[in-house]
């Protein structure tokens, strides 16, 4: 695979954003133009020809309209380098109206409905176990502790879905440096936010509540690991996870805690939520890997989704959702089906 | 009121006699199934629309199944005969949206691939009872005809028929291991729940009928 820096939309010009080659006021514009031009004349052709110039108009195969739904959020070209994604972005509609966020719901489409309750206001995150500098660390410090970066990464879910999401934030190092561990910290866990007030499926029996999730150290350490704040060039969504998640690209979707409130150091591995749940289902691990099957359906292709029609063929799964260049090293004579 | 009461009866046993009857409850059966697939070419089901066909088709199979099951105890309790008429209709909806089922994970999920969905079914509990439901409802499909019933005769249609008894069983256990380890039993117990008692009443007129005899 040609390893570009990330934010290369295409192979020919490694190093633009679409903000740089459009700007975001224009491109709202000729959005807006677009759109009325698509709406006026209503046959089916004239729509189609309107959204291929709009393609056509960003000349990246990788750029994706700007939602404009929520805060903007800046950022600037990630000095790291991995494989850049030729694939089509899933569009933001898609990402942000089927989600597994089950405090709003089991129901996919659940969390957007309901998750305008969440208060991402006066948020803050506390930082405690094995740490020389533990605390609480609010939004204002949490977004400047270190630059923003776009990155464009596949979210494989472990129910057999995908899709391809540009998200916004900084390797999570970064913050573990500043709050500098301990030698014996060895595992770090992530803990949502469980609010019955603001949560409404928080007193259901679903799962324990709060949601907890856990990294290796050297797991949350890699520079991959994402500490992420928005999506799509904007603050992150109620029901994506807002104000502040994780993202690890290379583990099954419900590794990635949302709207996290604590994190912890701790020398023993943590006990994780959907693993307590049902440990034969859903390993501490769940690293993406198409030879291990979910004991009920197998792991070897996924659906991508908001890509083509209804009958396109499923797509195979690749070995650490593809970052198995970067990740690989990690687990190195690690037995992969026992540790899944 | 009475005498409402018994007109009121006796207008539905008259109406479900009516020649055209049967032709508004095939219209019936058939709307869930041609909503579905509308959805599907208006592109209206959602993010994940192969996902939705699966799971809607199967939610409406286990509904027919439900249906026509409760179609024997209502006949009897509210003394309608004439609802007998429409066994055979709901019988065969349930196979159709059965096959409907079956047909959306084979393309959709399996790729129409024979050998990827044999493997499939070996090697998973909740397929495997989810297609022997269907080889049980197939038969069962096949021999609804009246010819059928002459050559195989009463008795052992009767008892061939009482699979569906059996369908119901396998159905229930497809959807609760398709749900077991989400924690989302609520459907499952909901439609489990009917099914158990439209089969409890069936248990509970046969000790009574043995017990006469």
């Amino acid at each position: 695979m040609t390893r570009l820096t990330i934010l290369s939309h295409n192979k020919f010009s490694s190093n633009i954003s679409p903000s740089e080659i459009t700007s975001q006021g224009i491109y709202q514009q000729r959005r807006t133009l677009i759109k009325s031009m698509a709406a006026g004349l209503s046959g089916a052709a004239l729509t189609a020809f309107a959204s291929r110039c709009a393609f056509a108009d960003t000349a990246t195969k990788n750029a994706y309209p700007h939602p404009g739904k929520l805060s903007p959020l800046s950022f600037s070209n990630s000095k790291l380098s991995i494989p850049a994604i030729q694939e089509k972005i899933t569009p933001y509609l898609d990402a942000s109206t089927y989600n597994n966020f089950y405090e709003f719901g089991t129901d996919k489409s659940d969390p957007a409905k309901n998750a305008h309750s969440l208060q991402t206001k006066g948020w803050s995150v506390e930082i405690e176990g094995l740490v020389k500098k533990p605390g609480r660390l609010n939004m204002e410090d949490l977004l400047k502790l270190s630059p923003m970066e776009e990155r464009i990464y596949r979210l494989r879910c472990v129910e057999g879905w995908s899709m391809v999401i540009p998200w916004v934030g900084y390797s999570l190092a970064q913050l573990i440096k500043k709050v500098e561990p301990l030698g014996n910290a060895k595992f770090v866990t992530f803990i949502s936010q469980a609010d019955p007030k603001t949560m409404p499926f928080v007193n259901s029996p679903i799962l324990d509540w709060p949601y907890s999730e856990g990294l290796r150290m050297d797991e949350a350490m890699h520079p991959l690991t994402l500490l992420t704040f928005g999506m799509y060039g904007e603050i992150l969504p109620n029901q994506n996870g807002a104000p502040i998640r994780l993202m690890v690209p290379w583990k099954y979707g419900f590794k990635s805690a949302k709207s996290i409130v604590k994190i912890r150091f701790s020398e023993k591995q943590p006990p994780t939520s959907w693993n307590k749940s049902a440990s034969n289902e859903y390993g501490f691990y769940s690293n993406v890997n198409p030879n291990v099957d979910h004991p009920r359906w197998s792991q070897a292709t996924e659906r991508r989704l908001g890509e083509d029609g209804l009958f396109t063929k499923r797509r195979k799964t690749l070995m650490f959702n593809g970052y198995e260049a970067q990740v690989a090293s990690l687990y190195s004579g690690m037995d992969l089906t026992k540790n899944f | 009121m009475n005498a409402y009461i018994s007109h009121f009866h006796s207008s539905i046993q008259k109406s479900l006699l009516h020649p055209w009857s049967k032709a508004w409850v095939i219209i019936l059966c058939t709307i869930p199934g041609v909503v579905l697939v509308y959805g599907a070419f208006a592109e209206s089901l959602g993010p994940n629309p192969a996902e939705t066909l699966i799971r809607q088709s199967g939610d409406i199979t286990i509904r027919a199944l439900c249906y026509v099951l409760a179609l024997t105890p209502l006949r009897e309790l509210l003394k309608l005969p004439a609802l007998g008429r429409m066994r055979r209709i709901l019988g065969l909806s349930v196979f159709f949206y059965a096959l409907m089922h079956l047909l959306c994970y084979a393309w959709l999920d399996m790729g129409l691939l024979l050998e990827d969905i044999l493997a499939d079914t070996i090697k998973r509990p909740f397929i495997f009872v989810g297609v022997a439901s269907f080889i049980i409802l197939l038969c069962l499909a096949i021999t609804s005809f009246n010819a059928a019933i002459k050559t195989l005769g009463g008795k052992l249609w009767r008892r061939l028929h009482s699979g569906v008894y059996l369908v119901a069983i396998l159905a229930t256990l497809h959807f609760y291991w398709m749900r077991a380890s989400k924690h989302r039993l609520d459907d499952v117990i909901f439609y489990g729940t009917i099914l158990f008692l439209l089969l409890l009443y069936r248990i509970v007129r046969y000790i009574q009928k043995r017990n006469k005899s």
